[in-house]
């Protein structure tokens, strides 16, 4: 067994170096090239320095890979020194609005010039030797590609967990209406997560405007199923808890279809079908009646005459 | 402690729920934990209090409480069952936000109970109106 395993590094080993070896030597060749090609070209459009500086960067960062012998490693500590810069290239690419998939395709681009080179280097392009170390390096351009694309992978995750956040901040106001009257605007899918927000911002609302009223609207809900429906009716049942009465409006008629053919029992809750009507609701229950100014100044002329 | 609580009829020891009457309002002051001894004296205390004397109304006030559970959920809708027995409306004040969301999380969301933001609003619906500002020094 050992021995094999002493063996195959054995085999293994030479053509790793080798190519880390050539990576070294011919650093700067390949910068030069790696700067024309449409990468490089296009995310370092101001100069051809700062393209050249970057390609000598990631090839030494590919020969330590390679020096590693983790030829196929993603997370060999080789590109641990460019994995930033990577990230900040492919980042720059996708801006300008090439898909994922046409950045993969760029890198991939890369391996092009430096296999030139390599075959270059050997006096028989196509010896087994030479063959070898065209493939070790085809190995770990391949793994140049992945690592690239795993950094665009999560730098979109956490571009998505950071606008996510900001969502549930931003969506959710609560708005004074009227005396002891609050209303929250719901927008967008109501998710367990979210009317958990709702919830929370509304009960304190509640208790710092001192509100016997609290509206839901949910015209800016697109769907209402049975897991929104029972967020709604928790939401309720918290704010009646707080001694507000609640009302749920902005139920548009294919809404209020759909609860009834899920035969969701919204019997609990009391609902208007507009925002306009659930603020008249909560008005005339306390008492305060709306009417225009001109009529009731017609009506005086009226009198008078 | 539950033990100590429910040694004898006066409760005492410092461990019972003060229990208010203003006008024919009991005020009821819950606070920090309640213990099973202290929830039975509490619930006796309350029905005795309405039958000796004329209430109309009794009004919970649970907003120096922070935590709860079924228990307290029981207990407060056992309160109210047997205040409704004999004629009186009670009124659940003062919850905190936090509470109310536990208690609908827990699926426990009081039907049947009356609920108001805090003891002037409870006292207001049970007809006792306080005014500020007037008559206080």
């Amino acid at each position: 067994m050992q021995v094999s395993v002493s063996e195959e590094n054995a085999e293994q080993e030479p053509v790793a170096y080798q190519v880390s070896a050539f990576l070294e030597r011919r650093r700067e060749q390949i910068a030069q090239r790696w700067a024309d090609a449409a990468l490089f070209r296009t995310v370092f459009t101001v100069s051809r320095d700062e393209a050249v500086e970057a390609g000598r960067a990631v090839t030494a960062a590919l020969a330590a890979v390679a020096a590693s012998g983790r030829v196929d490693d993603i997370r060999a500590s080789g590109f641990e020194a460019v994995r930033d810069q990577l990230g900040r290239m492919a980042a720059s690419r996708a801006r300008t609005g090439i898909d994922p998939d046409g950045v993969a395709d760029e890198v991939a681009a890369l391996r092009e010039p430096v296999t030139e080179l390599l075959r270059a280097e050997f006096g028989e392009p196509y010896a087994p030797e030479a063959q070898e170390a065209v493939v070790a390096l085809t190995v770990l351009m391949g793994t140049l590609r992945l690592v690239v694309m795993e950094t665009t992978v999560s730098a979109g995750e956490e571009l998505i967990a950071r606008q996510r956040e900001q969502l549930h901040e931003v969506a959710t106001p609560v708005i004074k209406l009227w005396e002891s009257t609050v209303a929250v605007p719901l927008i967008g899918t109501l998710d367990s997560a979210r009317s958990q927000v709702v919830m929370e911002s509304l009960l304190d609302a509640i208790v710092a405007e001192r509100a016997r009223y609290a509206i839901l609207d949910i015209t800016g809900v697109p769907t209402v199923d049975s897991l929104v429906a029972q967020h709604l009716m928790k939401t309720v049942a918290a704010a009646r808890l707080m001694g507000a009465e609640c009302i749920v409006s902005g139920i548009r008629p294919a809404i209020a279809q759909t609860i009834v053919h899920l035969g969701i029992d919204l019997g609990t809750v009391l609902t208007r079908s507009s925002l306009e009507d659930a603020l008249a609701y909560a008005l005339s229950e306390q008492g305060v009646e709306i009417a225009p100014l001109r009529a009731a100044g017609a009506a005086a002329d009226a009198g008078t005459r | 402690m539950t033990g100590f609580a429910g040694h004898g009829p006066a409760g005492g020891h410092g461990f019972t729920v003060p229990v208010l009457q203003l006008g024919d309002v009991l005020l009821v002051t819950l606070q920090g934990e309640l213990h099973d001894g202290m929830a039975e004296q509490l619930q006796q205390d309350i029905t005795a209090r309405i039958s000796d004397s004329r209430v109309s109304g009794v009004v919970i006030d649970i907003s120096g409480v922070e935590i709860v559970d079924s228990f307290l959920g029981r207990v407060l809708a056992e309160i109210a069952a047997g205040a409704k027995l004999l004629a009186a409306r009670t009124v659940l004040a003062g919850m905190r936000p936090a509470v109310a969301i536990t208690l609908v999380e827990l699926g426990l969301t009081l039907p049947g109970m009356r609920t108001a933001l805090d003891v002037e609003r409870a006292m207001e619906m049970l007809g006792v109106t306080t005014r500020r500002g007037e008559g206080s020094p």
